[in-house]
């Protein structure tokens, strides 16, 4: 044991903030880490074993039991069950003889459940052992567990067609389907490696930044901040050392156009990173992977390594004295949250992924203490496709306020789920046409995921942008036999509970309040009241740190707002308390044990 | 020196140096911004959000929010008085709070909130949560039935080479304190105490002594928190 972990901490240096990495190294080894190697793993990193633990029992895909040879996760995302996830569910219990969270008694396979792992497009799906199992129906189930049971290698229970394009690589091989719909400027197939970084270096930083600036370009993982600003602020802070970070941890349930980016157009989202460090001015830059998409590491590290080969990255970038630019890949572990810029960043240095309090803001006091820039998958790429067209030609897509074009991840009840690159003005309406779902079918469509809003009919006129409905990109469509509170609020509300970081009280306890009143509406006990309630005990989610507390009430203030009549019909009418319980079936085992009937 | 910036707080117009954080500004200049998860001296983690102030229209927490010139803030409103009064709420049903058989009763800075802010009753349901009391350590005794998740033992308890006692497990609403089971051993007494004091309510306690203050004369039992920053004007 101790041998092993010995080569591990080598191969990080000793160096306590990459402890996520050492970690995740163990866990990839033994599949969990166990109890008795933390002391170990703390005093070589001159840690405290509680230090190692409270990153440890941060994240949900690191586990300190046995967690069987073979390690089943299953997507719980509202997707996931409206495509048959509940069957599939059954069905590996049934196969497995266990429940979830539960190891077989012989260890060797482990069921477990995950929040959203990005496939909402080919759902319901799984992750086993870091491979990807999409489009799952109970009898693929039992071919599953029927080959576990033959103790197959995961690799080789493949046993139907790889996905399309680099999915069917040589080294992704992977069964997850692109679902390209819709190709615009950034997916463009015809893109030309290193093409915009030649002209890059012949031009000065400050001319960089100035041209992403004219192209209002805004960030594409939700929170808008215009690109240029951000690059610029980094540039002028002052620190030793510049970081980039690309933010590619796509947590928001229903959000899975950074994996079809990171696999069809990785150079193209690294160009992207190079030019940002080259603008700014920083030596360093960190590709913050998810968990999830831990099938592409292989992958994608070997795309680094023939960029450092081609000169795009290492020392004096295509010759240009003093560029100098270098990439890693840093993984998570399993944490919605980490998607949070700060709180990427405190993950990326070792710790727990609890965003910070700002100010100072990453681009002042990032990674390392060092001002950081962290952009989303899709800006970088659409940096470099302003660079090789310029920021006016990007200002002729999309609207005054929100130029250039988005990618739009879109599943749900729809014929055609996948990958869409529209101009930003789009309506709802537009885009149910544009995927095959037919308006009068449609109920409601989710917009921005969980911590966006839950939108009706009466409002698919409304367009995508900025300046009306903003977006990281998600769209899920609900038809009319969808229960919208039973599988998509109380879904969201519970996703939010899950990934809270802990840290506000306001994030921490609302959502569980919010969470028992919708049950208890689902369970016929709500009254009217309880309804404003909601509404009122929501608000105070806007005093938390993050974006993440800031929006966990909106799947339920946006459903009562648009669908309030669907509440109406559960509540009872005529009554204006109740406490939610059932007296008499309270004390029932009570009155029982102690032989007296009560008088209630 | 420092620059001096103006800054107004309910109007009142105030001045402190640059940079300095809000609540700290407000305190210089006799205004009391209620606080849980804040400590003296240790560096701030805005986890309470009791704090929480409308800055320049967005809400911001005052322990975490320096300040700049012209700033203007919203403190003693009805509305951020009734959002702070919630979130005082939201501590009594997310633990288990008996205060009468509580040793810090008294002392304990959430009692005291809730009675600066006349709490009679929550308005949300209790959670009725299942917590630990863990008496495994030598020197202190972990109630997590009080535990209010400030993080002030995590920040401000630490040994020579400055690494933290506490910590925190899990996330979330499964979010727990832990003491270093190691460091544990090495905890003299001295360290028990200052970390029972630094725990706001009553979830860290020391070992071996209990109650050398007679309830009725502790420090919230005459003068309601607040009352010191308060009577500076
Ligand atoms: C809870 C939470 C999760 C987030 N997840 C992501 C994410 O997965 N990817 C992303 O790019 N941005 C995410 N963000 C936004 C980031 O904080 C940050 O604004 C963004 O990465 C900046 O890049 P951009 O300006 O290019 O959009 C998240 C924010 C919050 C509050
Ligand atoms: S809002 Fe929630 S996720 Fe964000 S810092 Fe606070 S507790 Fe953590
Ligand atoms: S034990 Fe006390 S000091 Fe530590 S987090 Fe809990 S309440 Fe705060
Ligand atoms: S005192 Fe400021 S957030 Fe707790």
């Amino acid at each position: 044991m101790k041998a092993s972990i010995e080569n591990i901490l080598r191969k990080y240096q000793h160096d306590s903030t990459r402890l996520m990495d050492i970690l995740l190294d163990i866990q990839d080894e033994l599949g969990y880490i166990p109890e008795a190697y933390v002391p170990h793993i703390a005093e070589l990193l001159g840690l405290s074993d509680a230090d190692v633990e409270q990153t440890l029992s941060f994240y949900h895909f690191f586990s300190t039991r046995p967690t069987g040879k073979y390690r089943i996760y299953l997507n719980n995302s509202v997707v996931a069950y409206m495509m048959g996830r509940s069957e599939v569910a059954a069905a590996f219990e049934e196969a497995l003889g266990i429940k979830f969270g539960q190891v077989t008694p012989d260890g060797r396979v482990g069921l477990f459940e995950t929040s959203c792992i990005g496939m909402n497009d080919q759902e319901p799906a799984a992750i086993i052992n870091n491979v990807i199992f999409p489009c799952l129906t109970p009898f693929r189930v039992r071919e599953i567990v029927r080959d576990i049971k033959e103790n197959k290698p995961v690799e080789e229970m493949i046993n139907y067609q790889y996905g399309e394009g680099q999915n069917a690589s040589e080294m992704v091989r992977s069964m997850v389907s692109n679902n390209i719909r819709k190709v615009g400027p950034v997916l463009d197939p015809h893109y030309k490696v290193g093409e915009a970084l030649k002209k890059v270096i012949s031009m000065s930083p400050e001319e960089v930044i100035e041209e992403i600036k004219k192209s209002n370009i805004r960030g594409r993982g939700g929170a808008g901040f215009p690109t240029g600003l951000k690059w610029e602020f980094c540039r002028k802070a002052h620190g030793e050392k510049k970081y980039i970070f690309c933010n590619a941890d796509e947590g928001e349930p229903g959000t899975f156009k950074d994996r079809v980016i990171l696999t069809e157009l990785p150079r193209l989202l690294l160009e992207g990173m190079i030019i940002a460090g080259y603008a700014v001015g920083a030596t360093e830059g960190i590709l913050y992977v998810r968990y999830e998409y831990r099938y592409l590491k292989k992958y994608l590290e070997e795309i680094l390594e023939n960029a450092r080969k081609k000169n795009y990255l290492g020392k004096s970038i295509l010759g240009k004295e003093g560029f100098d630019f270098d990439i890693r890949i840093q993984f998570g572990a399993g944490a919605y949250v980490c998607g949070e810029e700060s709180a990427l960043i405190e993950s990326a240095e070792g710790k727990r992924g609890e965003p910070r309090d700002r100010p100072p803001f990453p681009v002042e006091k990032g990674y390392l203490g060092m001002p950081t820039v962290v952009n989303n998958v899709e800006t970088f790429c659409s940096v470099v496709k302003i660079i090789l067209n310029g920021g006016e030609w990007y200002k002729s897509f999309g609207t005054e306020q929100s130029t250039g074009t988005k990618l739009l991840s879109i599943s749900g009840d729809c014929r055609y789920p996948g990958v869409y690159e529209v101009a930003w003005g789009f309506s709802v309406n537009d885009i149910l046409d544009m995927v095959g779902a037919s308006k009068n079918q449609v109920q409601a469509v989710q917009v921005g995921g969980p911590s966006g809003s839950l939108i009706e009919p009466d409002e698919f006129n409304r367009i995508l942008g900025y300046e009306d409905l903003s977006t990281g990109g998600s769209l899920i469509i609900f038809g009319h036999h969808r229960d919208l509170i039973r599988e998509v609020v109380l879904n969201f509300t519970n996703f939010f509970i899950d990934e809270s970081c802990g840290s506000c009280s306001t994030c921490r306890i609302v959502p569980v309040l919010l969470r028992n009143k919708i049950e208890k509406i689902l369970n016929a006990r709500g009254v009217e009241k309880d309804l404003d309630e909601m509404l009122e005990w929501a608000k105070l989610l806007k005093a938390s740190r993050c974006g993440l507390g800031q929006t966990a009430g909106n799947p339920v203030v946006t459903s009562i707002k648009n669908f309030r009549h669907l509440y109406e019909r559960m509540i009872q009418k005529n009554k204006e308390y109740d406490a939610g319980f059932d007296l008499q079936a309270a004390i029932r085992d009570g009155a029982e044990a102690t032989g007296r009937i009560p008088i209630v | 020196m420092a620059e001096i910036v103006r800054v107004y707080i309910d109007g009142k117009e105030c001045l402190a140096q640059n940079g300095e954080y809000l609540l700290q500004a407000a305190r210089e200049n006799g205004i009391y911004i209620p606080t849980l998860c804040h400590y003296e001296g240790v560096k701030p983690k805005g986890s309470c959000r009791i704090c929480t102030c409308k800055v320049n229209g967005r809400l911001m927490t005052a322990c975490t929010t320096p300040i700049a010139e012209g700033m203007v803030v919203e403190n003693n409103t009805a509305e951020i008085n009734e959002m702070r009064k919630a979130i005082i709420e939201l501590f009594f049903v997310e633990g288990n709070h008996f205060c009468p058989t509580c040793e810090k009763s008294g002392d304990c800075e959430l009692q005291a909130l809730a009675y600066k802010y006349q709490i009679t009753a929550p308005r949300y349901p209790f959670l009725f949560p299942t917590k630990r009391v863990v008496a495994e350590y030598s020197r202190i005794i972990i109630d997590h039935n009080r535990c209010v998740l400030c993080k002030r033992c995590v920040r401000a308890i630490k040994d020579a080479e400055g690494r933290s006692f506490f910590a925190y497990r899990r996330r979330g609403q499964h979010i727990e304190v832990i003491l270093d089971k190691r460091m544990s051993e090495q905890m003299d007494y001295e360290k028990a105490l200052e970390a029972e004091k630094v725990c706001p309510v009553g979830a860290i306690m020391a070992r071996r002594i209990a109650f050398t203050t007679p309830v009725g004369h502790r420090k919230y039992d005459k003068k309601p928190i607040g009352s010191d920053v308060e009577k500076i004007k």
